[in-house]
């Protein structure tokens, strides 16, 4: 009997063995990964955010970072903005001396006469037992003693002239006017009354004219209400806009973030790829160099250059800040390709490659780099958080960002001069500073868990 | 006894080789930095007030400054070598060395204290970690964790800072003082501050170090022989785990270091950190050298350091 051979395809094995999803690209199967990682997809929602704000928001919100706005200084963000409009300052007139009889000092006597505004405080008090003068202290705090009375405003030496005007550089909020009889010598008697003042805000008919407060015109507007500019996270110490400042300050703050790890890696990339690739003694020479980088200490370093490069008097100090940070980071970069390159050169589709008559530079460009973007990827966004911590730190000791160019970091710097009576400015930046390092930690671990399988954490 | 004694030796060759390699890279780091200040813009002596060409002359001639770069480069490296950072330009008659005797003392206690901190802090709270995975310590700890990462030193420090001022007012009395230097009450407040970020980046490493060895075969081992889970505790798994801790101790020295111009700044403290900073705004030229070749020095040392203690404690190290 003879046996015959069919070479005809047998189709249900074939349909059995039919692919029922495409096959993913690395870079499909890389976002595929990354999007079931809630934290690394809200992270990246909020690098959006943050790149939004950066970008549009001077557009949207276009207060100038640098006008001041001197009525409100240091005012946290939904203060009230009301102001009543009034005539002129009008003189206070009364008889110039007070000739009732001399009493103890005591709080019941401290009289405020007439309203107190902005414009002006007006106090009274009778003529006390001994003193042949008064001291007026205006302080922002309850005073628990006589030495922690405040500011002290004027030394009256006339025991019956038993009033006196405030009319210092008020603002709409409680003072604590303290008064103490003064001795023949000039020397504080012992007791003190204190009075606290609740000050309302004013604003004079010609000036909220002036600065377009109020579309209407002339005498009829007194007694009116009006609204002061609207600083929606308040105002620093110079009565500059919060909101503006912090847009203009993510400008400088995120380009230098971002761009001064483009540019090290970048360079760090073209240095390791080349002593990776060349091996052997120019390897071991360029490494050496690399690690000799990595032993300066960087934040001197960084200062130091900061110094050198820093030619011009009215520069803004970015330039400067980006070469002396790419001096100096780009060995990690460096060194991480390196060993990568290494790694792939002994891999066989560089050798089927070379066979073929590719040179080095098309292997390095064509094969190498492409082979390394994922570890690259994740080296760029870990950069993130550590440059912009680094310009914050310059810029808090004054060394980063000229003004008036808002930072973050300048912005700490000065906020934490008020911090005790404003902590608004010192908050908002940092909490910038911090979200924004958080969000590229979230990033970059997200990023690494999806494309580097070697390089995934332990948990 | 043969085996040990080439390891002794080996030991002794890894640290002469370690001492060189550290004694090139100080050198490197002063004339780097001797190039660098030297192409700064302007002159320290042209600052201050005008002074005529005679003067100017015998200035230049006094502190070396008119002959060859060269020469200066030379004279620089020997005084060095000796011991010598030279004078101050802005404060009369301080020379560097003093400054550096009378600063750096602080900076040291205070960097010593916050390595303590966080050391201590980073082993203790990763091994909570380890122990509870996945329950409300680990979550709540590790949360902290990437806080501290993420918040730079000198919100820290502000935060401290007004912390400590509302809690004083509150209670009325000062339980710790706001900012100075000078008792033991002035160092907690600075030094904790100084040591957060380092610890919560140590406790990252000792948690997934922890967990590296929950799943090693000796553990398996010693929990299958019976072994008290106290003594597996600390002698298999804590051990072995602070090791990596130690070997990251050396790099968080001088990042403990340098973050310590802004904790010094804040709080007001008299360390060399804050001398630098004043120095560069002074352009104190001689002042920012010394400093920085010091710091350098002491920073390549304490690497070292670091690294011949993990040669002895952990006996499987290469030592090349």
């Amino acid at each position: 009997m003879e046996v015959t051979f069919s070479f005809e395809r047998t189709r249900a094995i074939s349909r059995t063995e039919v692919t029922t999803r495409p096959s993913l690209s690395y870079w499909q199967d890389a976002w595929r990964r990354f999007k079931v990682n809630p934290r690394s997809l809200i992270s990246l929602y909020i690098v959006a955010t943050l790149g939004l704000f950066t970008l549009v928001g001077p557009w949207v919100w276009t207060i100038d970072p640098t006008l001041q706005d001197l009525d409100q200084i240091s005012v946290p963000p939904g203060a009230d903005r009301r102001a009543r409009v009034v005539g002129p300052h009008v003189r206070w007139e009364v008889d110039e001396t007070n000739n009732a009889i001399p009493q103890t000092l005591s709080a019941t006597q401290l009289a405020v006469i007439g309203e107190a505004t902005t414009q002006a405080v007006r106090l009274a008090w009778n003529p006390v037992v001994g003193a042949s003068g008064y001291r007026v202290y205006r302080g922002i705090a309850e005073p628990a003693s006589p030495d922690a009375l405040g500011l002290p405003l004027i030394d009256i030496v006339n025991a019956k002239l038993t009033r006196f005007e405030d009319r210092l550089d008020l603002k709409s909020r409680t003072y604590f006017y303290s008064v103490i009889a003064l001795s023949s010598a000039g020397l504080e008697l012992g007791e003190y009354a204190t009075l606290d003042v609740e000050v309302t805000r004013v604003i004079t008919a010609n000036e909220a004219i002036a600065r377009g407060l109020s579309e209407r015109r002339g005498p009829s507007l007194i007694g009116e209400t009006v609204y002061l500019d609207l600083h929606p996270l308040g105002t620093d110490y110079l009565g500059r806009d919060m909101l503006a400042r912090l847009m203009h300050g993510a400008r400088v703050s995120l380009f230098i973030g971002i761009v001064a790890p483009f540019l090290y890696v970048f360079v760090g990339i073209l240095y390791g790829s080349i002593a990776g690739f060349a091996a052997g003694r120019w390897d071991q020479l360029m490494m050496r160099f690399a690690d000799f980088v990595v032993a300066l200490p960087f934040l001197l370093f960084m200062i130091l250059f900061k110094i050198v490069f820093n030619t011009e008097p009215g520069e803004s100090g970015i330039s400067a800040m980006l070469l002396a940070m790419i001096l100096l980071s780009w060995p990690a970069t460096a060194r991480l390709v390196r060993g990568q390159i290494l790694q792939i050169r002994e891999e066989a589709y560089i050798g089927a490659s070379r066979l073929l008559g590719a040179g080095s530079m098309y292997l390095i460009l064509r094969h190498m780099i492409p082979n390394t973007m994922g570890v690259i990827l994740v080296t760029l966004t870990f950069a993130v958080p550590g440059a912009i911590f680094t310009e914050a730190f310059l810029s808090f000791i004054g060394m980063g960002v000229a003004p008036p160019n808002p930072s973050w970091g300048s912005m700490c710097n000065e906020g934490i001069k008020t911090m005790l009576t404003a902590p608004h400015e010192l908050v908002f930046p940092a909490v910038f500073i911090s979200l924004t390092v958080l969000v590229f930690n979230l990033l970059g671990d997200g990023l690494r868990d999806a494309l580097d399988t070697r390089m995934r954490s332990a948990n | 006894m043969a085996n040990s004694r080439t390891n002794r030796h080996d030991y002794v060759r890894y640290a002469i080789k370690r001492l060189i390699q550290g004694v090139i890279t100080v050198w490197l780091i002063a004339t780097a930095t001797f190039f660098a200040m030297h192409n700064v813009p302007g002159d320290p002596l042209l600052d201050e007030k005008a002074v005529s060409p005679e003067i100017r002359k015998n200035l230049q001639a006094k502190y070396g400054l008119d002959r060859p770069l060269l020469e200066q480069y030379g004279i620089y490296l020997a005084n060095m070598i000796g011991g010598d950072f030279g004078i101050s330009y802005a404060q009369e008659n301080r020379s560097v060395n003093d400054i550096i005797r009378e600063h750096f003392p602080v900076s040291a206690i205070l960097g010593i204290l916050s390595i303590v901190f966080a050391g201590l802090g980073g082993i203790l709270f990763g091994a909570l970690t380890a122990i509870n995975r996945n329950r409300l310590p680990d979550i709540v700890i590790m949360f902290l964790v990437i806080l501290g990462i993420s918040v730079p030193s000198f919100v820290f420090a502000a935060l401290g800072q007004m912390t400590l001022v509302n809690v004083n007012a509150l209670l009325g009395t000062s339980i710790l003082p706001v900012a100075g230097w000078g008792t033991v009450s002035h160092m907690i407040m600075p030094s904790l501050i100084l040591g957060l970020g380092t610890m919560a980046f140590l406790t990252r490493l000792m948690r997934s170090s922890m967990l590296e060895i929950d799943n090693s075969d000796y553990l398996r081992t010693a929990i299958s022989k019976g072994l008290p889970p106290t003594r597996i505790f600390l002698r298999h798994q804590l051990r072995n785990a602070i090791l990596p801790v130690i070997t990251v101790l050396g790099p968080s020295i001088a990042a403990i270091t340098t973050g310590g111009f802004v904790v010094e700044l804040v709080f007001a403290i008299p360390g060399l950190g804050r001398y630098f900073v004043q120095a560069v705004q002074q352009s104190d030229y001689t002042v920012i050298m010394g400093t920085t070749v010091f710091y350098g020095a002491f920073l390549v040392l304490m690497v070292i350091v670091v690294d011949l203690l993990y040669g002895l404690v952990d006996p499987r190290v290469r030592l090349d």
